[in-house]
């Protein structure tokens, strides 16, 4: 066995715990987990069936934790796992998975089969076999500060637009905040927008907050490739960044994975809770809505539909809110079909979207995506992710099809109550 | 050794050595999957993983909405095997004959011929999901030899019990052993396969369930 082979297999040992083996030991092979996945269902090629993603950890888990596995094992009766057959699988756990969770609502038995994945990438990139966009992306976040090499350069110039767009300040490195914004490099690089949004509804709520130079970045590759240290090394620049600030609490941005990240694995990969708490943008609006702090005016009538951003939504619990922020201003608010916690990937998550070898599946998968479309006919798909944003635009560019794709966010800043609208004028 | 001596090895000690090595070895699985562990969550939980796992592990059996035809013909056909296996095994009057001595209190039987019509349905059902795992590409990708030995070990008692009952094939007291041996291997072989899912489905569905109701969501 190869050295590299070698530390991906004792990865996936490490990776083993209660729930991974009682998982595997549960599984009967009843193969529903294809019908919930995305992947399976607009390709119809049982390779992309869920739990098939986990063969080679499933064997792993035989030959190290069961009795007559072990036994076989040592008699020379077992198929080890081998590098080719990892190569293999490299495609399978990298591109046709976004760790959107679907199959872990099907499966009648009960495996959490997208964590079960999560911890298969561990072992895939100890042993080496992650895509090389993925990779790169990776390199980039760890050397650079972002996956698209987005810097405190850029992130500058955008708040200097901001300040002279919106009339407010825009402060950087504030001790003391009660808030700390953390954004995504999508948000920064394609969607700066967001910027002078947030500081116009944060003026409006009286909400004391500012961002740090050197922890404004929350997508995390790490996550994305399955390498805890390095999810560990990017996540902890944000919690740094927020005890030297001092601040009550960091809000995660319009991203999927960044608030799995930060929320959620954050304190488990650092080793420690956080000395402050962490909202997702949108829980915070909602927040700001339900105790008046967020006043609204002006509908907008476009018939609209939310798509649900997976790891806010199923992964991550943040659910009902942006209905009720719609509410305030959209009329023709139509649920898509299977909205909410059954709602479909964008098909880019997961780190799928930095992988450009998965780019042909990702677009034959948008017909999922397109078939709930068509069912409502709107105008608008209104979104709390940044990458969701982009795989739609690029799913709907490339299926003819003339939506506009929205942030949340901004939409609510758009219908801000004018008094204060008026008073952001006047710096 | 006679006929009559194989009959009282096999429902006697026969019967215990398998019942023993069920239950310990069954013990001895969700042991080894449970000791294992959790690395203990530092992220503030927004819900409560204890009420999540208690809910998963009994909601998870309503089948999820936006079921395919292979979804259908699965989670139908698996519960009429599943209901008519239980059905058979603890309502027939000689079965709880056996389970009572065991058990210290009794219940009452189901007419016999209640009995047959469930165990031919659930023959069916068996049939029906062996077919379907051969023909459908999903499982056939997904199905291993144990899938296939699994399903052997759980149709014969079925078989061989129904065959008992209406006197067909070999004599009583042959076909008698023979129903009993193949219960017995059943009972062997259920800690070390992917029949342990008898226990293991609701471990499973707690994981899942408590890792979710941690973050406030049901599933």
């Amino acid at each position: 066995m190869s050295a590299s082979l070698n530390r991906g297999v004792q990865a996936m040992i490490e990776q083993i715990d209660a729930p991974m083996a009682t998982f595997f030991s549960a599984c009967v092979h009843c193969g529903l987990c294809a019908d919930a996945c995305l992947f399976y269902t607009e390709t119809q090629d049982p390779k992309y069936t869920p739990i098939h993603k986990l063969a080679p950890m499933r064997r792993v888990w035989q030959q190290e934790f069961t009795f007559w596995g072990r036994l076989l094992s040592k008699l020379g009766l077992s198929k080890p796992v081998t590098d080719t057959e990892l190569s293999e699988w490299e495609p399978l756990i990298y591109d046709s998975c976004t760790l959107c969770g679907r199959c872990s609502l099907v499966c009648p038995v009960g495996n959490d089969i997208a964590y079960m994945v999560r911890k298969m990438r561990e072992g895939m990139v100890a042993a080496g076999h992650a895509p090389q966009g993925l990779k790169d992306a990776t390199r980039r976040s760890i050397e650079q500060g972002s996956p698209m090499g987005v810097t405190i350069v850029t992130l500058k110039a955008h708040i200097k637009h901001a300040e002279q767009e919106t009339g407010l300040p825009v402060l950087l490195d504030r001790e003391g905040s009660d808030y700390m914004l953390v954004l995504s490099s999508a948000e920064i690089a394609d969607f700066s927008e967001i910027i002078p949004a947030v500081t116009r509804i944060f003026h409006q709520a009286g909400l004391s907050w500012t961002m740090a130079s050197d922890g404004f970045e929350g997508t995390n590759s790490g996550i994305q490739i399955g390498s805890s240290d390095l999810a560990a090394e990017l996540v902890g620049r944000i919690v740094k960044a927020a005890e030297r600030l001092k601040v009550k609490y960091v809000i995660s941005p319009e991203c999927g994975h960044a608030y799995t990240a930060l929320r959620w694995e954050g304190p488990n990969l650092i080793g420690r809770p956080y000395p402050f708490e962490v909202v997702h943008i949108i829980e915070l609006l909602d927040q700001l809505r339900s105790t008046g702090r967020l006043r609204t005016e002006g509908l907008d009538n476009t018939r609209m539909t939310f798509h649900d951003p997976c790891q806010m939504v199923r992964r991550g619990g943040v659910i009902e809110q942006p209905r009720s922020l719609l509410h305030m201003i959209a009329p023709n608010f139509v649920e898509m079909p299977d909205a909410g916690m059954q709602n479909w990937c964008c098909g880019g998550g997961g780190g799928v979207s930095a992988n450009s070898r998965a780019d042909t599946l990702r677009h034959k998968v948008f017909d999922r995506k397109k078939a709930q479309l068509d069912a409502i006919k709107v105008d608008s798909i209104v979104t709390s992710c940044s990458n969701c944003r982009n795989m739609l635009e690029d799913g709907l560019e490339h299926n003819h099809m003339k939506l506009s794709v929205i942030s949340l966010t901004d939409l609510i800043a758009e219908h801000l109550a004018e008094d204060d609208k008026q008073e952001a004028g006047k710096l | 050794m006679n006929q009559q001596t194989l009959l009282e090895f096999v429902r006697g000690p026969g019967l215990q050595i398998a019942a023993v090595v069920f239950v310990l070895g069954m013990v001895y699985r969700l042991l080894q999957l449970l000791l294992l562990g959790r690395k203990k969550n530092l992220a503030t939980p927004r819900g409560s993983a204890l009420r999540g796992g208690l809910r998963t592990m009994w909601h998870r059996s309503i089948p999820s909405p936006g079921l395919t035809s292979r979804g259908y013909i699965t989670v139908i056909t698996g519960y009429v095997f599943h209901i008519g296996f239980m059905i058979t095994l603890l309502f027939l009057s000689q079965h709880i004959e056996l389970l009572s001595a065991v058990l210290k209190f009794e219940w009452p039987a189901l007419p016999p011929g209640l009995i047959t019509i469930t165990t031919i349905v659930t023959i069916a059902a068996m049939v029906t999901l062996l077919v379907h795992r051969f023909t459908d590409p999903v499982k056939r990708l997904l199905s291993d030899y144990q899938d296939y030995l699994t399903w052997i070990l759980t149709f014969l008692p079925l078989l061989t019990g129904f065959l008992l009952k209406q006197g067909i094939g070999l004599g009583y007291q042959q076909m008698l052993i023979v129903h009993i041996i193949t219960l017995e291997l059943l009972l062997i072989a259920t800690p070390f396969t992917k029949l342990a899912h008898m226990l293991t489905t609701f471990s499973a569905r707690w994981y899942n369930g408590a890792i979710a109701g941690y973050k406030g969501i049901k599933v």
